[in-house]
């Protein structure tokens, strides 16, 4: 078992979500987060350009059996890459080894609780 | 409005003619009663813009909250600058090129009235101004039709367009004095404070222009909740004390008239809210806060055009009805797949609609009596309908023609919808570089 952790864009929360529900991933926790990355982002404050010090993101959290784990980062992949425009600040996918997973309504442990 | 209206107008023809100092001494004197009404209504139309701007972008998603806010603001600006400019001369000046719409040179930025009392003892001033807050309000009504995926500048385009050659021209037919549905069968059309002018050209321009620039990008299939309720519902709110201002100050007068369409406001406001949680109770099992304030707004809608010929009786049945044919054109709405995002259509055409056809079988009887004296001797309220039925044809077919028009060509000058990315970025970053709110809310 993984989890999946996505750092994305803001404004490509709508695609990812379409592409993950496509390859059949419907199980996602979604966070709002901010952050460093290398990218600078101006806003317009009071007709002043201002880069904020913290950009805010969108973070997925997604557990998965061992076989899923390249079915969502490909889904997550493919969707940020549309419309991107190339430019930093896309975000990450971080994938780590997951221990436990235990589902609250029923007490399974493992697999067959994702 | 309508009897008082005529005469006014009718007295400026030969005050505004001559500008010159020499009929001072015929000028009405001030009614400080009425004035000070006025003032207020003024600003009570002008508090319902912000009140609409909270009731749209409550109901948005978050990354779109400020761009629908500022439809309602932009508003402000753009309409005021093209109401003074040539708004108030199209719609209350007198008839040019076949009566299509109205001009007068004095008119022109409001230079030749500036020391002009209207007979119903009001400075004019007061009476342009009252009427540019509706000038405002109706083209950002329109936006609740589109919200979420408009190009700001399109937008900005789109209604000063809009103003000139769809809401002066109606405006001018429904309340100048020589317009033509003003003048149609024994009292003229009865649109009390704007059903056809406002409400009818809102919703149904709001009903073409969706057709014409098409659905969200994720519509129906993913739900797109609204980010902030509680603002709708202070929105809502605001609306339904603005609207006082919208109904009892379209007497131009403070008075009898003010009273009757001040308490049939309020009758049909609480009878369409009512009857939206009891439809919605029995319906879906919930009563739910944006169900009332929906039925809030259909029962001021429909009593818009009625305000000064029904009584509380007929606006307590006129609100309910225009509830129960607004709930069953959303639930058409839903059924059909076009995406009218906050309803333009399904509340301000559809409860328009209803208000001032159903009007004529609530029409107080000295209202009767006075049209059939004027028609010399009957007048019938099949006679009546018939009158509503044109001018609501009308003003539905115009305004719908004249959107449909405006969207053609300017299209071809600026994209008005949204490129894919903007929609998806959302308008608040894409058009204004801002977000509405720190961190609430993902999506």
């Amino acid at each position: 078992m993984k989890l999946i952790i996505a750092i994305i864009r803001e404004n490509q929360l709508d695609q990812v979500r379409e592409s993950l529900i496509a390859a059949g991933i419907s199980r996602i926790t979604v966070n709002h987060v901010s952050g460093h990355g290398r990218a600078t982002t101006e806003e317009i404050y009071r007709g002043q350009k201002v880069v904020p010090n913290l950009v805010p993101n969108i973070r997925l959290e997604i557990a998965v059996n061992d076989e899923f784990v390249n079915i969502t980062s490909n889904a997550i992949l493919q969707a940020t890459k549309a419309n991107d425009g190339g430019l930093i600040g896309s975000g990450k996918i971080f994938i780590t080894p997951l221990e436990e997973v235990i589902r609250l309504r029923t007490g399974e442990r493992g697999s067959e609780a994702i | 409005m309508k009897l008082t209206l005529r005469i006014l107008l009718f007295a400026f023809a030969f005050i505004l003619l001559p500008i010159t100092g020499l009929f001072a001494a015929d000028t009405p004197a001030i009614d400080t009663g009425t004035t000070a009404w006025m003032l207020t209504s003024t600003a009570l139309v002008l508090l319902m813009v912000p009140g609409l701007a909270m009731f749209y972008g409550g109901l948005v998603r978050t990354k779109n909250v400020l761009g629908t806010m500022m439809h309602s603001f932009a508003a402000m600006g753009i309409m005021t600058v093209m109401w003074i400019v040539c708004g108030y001369s199209m719609a209350f000046g007198g008839n040019v090129l076949g009566g299509w719409f109205g001009w007068n040179p004095d008119y022109f930025l409001l230079s030749g009235i500036d020391d002009k009392v209207m007979d119903a003892g009001i400075p004019e001033y007061i009476f342009s101004m009252f009427q540019a807050k509706f000038a405002i309000i109706t083209p950002a009504l329109i936006a609740g039709a589109f919200a979420e995926r408009v190009s700001f500048k399109g937008y900005c385009f789109f209604i000063a367009l809009w103003g000139v050659l769809v809401y002066n021209p109606l405006c001018h037919w429904v309340w100048a004095s020589d317009g033509f549905l003003f003048n149609l069968g024994a009292k003229g059309a009865i649109d009390f404070a704007g059903g056809t002018v406002v409400h009818i050209s809102a919703g149904v321009s709001g009903l073409v222009a969706v057709l014409f620039l098409g659905a969200r990008k994720s519509h129906p299939h993913l739900p797109m909740r609204p980010n902030n309720l509680v603002m709708t519902m202070i929105g809502a709110g605001l609306l339904w004390v603005g609207w006082f201002g919208f109904n009892a100050g379209s007497s131009i007068s403070s008075g009898l008239a003010t009273a009757q369409a001040l308490t049939a406001t309020q009758a049909a406001a609480a009878a369409g809210a009512l009857a939206w949680v009891i439809i919605e109770g029995l319906h879906q099992g919930k009563a739910t806060a944006i169900g009332f304030v929906s039925g809030v707004l259909a029962g001021l809608v429909a009593i818009t055009p009625a305000a000064g010929v029904v009584k509380p009786g007929g606006a307590l049945i006129l609100g309910a009805l225009a509830t129960g044919i607004c709930y069953l054109a959303i639930m058409l709405k839903n059924k059909l797949g076009y995406d009218d995002t906050l309803d333009a259509f399904g509340i301000h055409g559809a409860g328009g609609i209803v208000g001032a056809i159903f009007l004529t079988f609530f029409i107080r009887e000295s209202w009767m009596t006075d049209a059939a004296n004027i028609a010399g001797g009957s007048w019938s309220i099949w006679q009546q309908l018939g009158v509503q039925g044109w001018a609501v044809g009308i003003a539905i077919a115009y305004s719908a023609i004249g959107t449909l028009l405006i969207l053609f060509v300017l299209n071809k000058f600026m994209k008005i919808r949204s490129s894919e990315e903007s929609e998806m970025r959302g308008l608040d970053n894409s058009y204004h570089g801002e977000r509405g709110y720190g961190m609430i809310n993902p999506n």
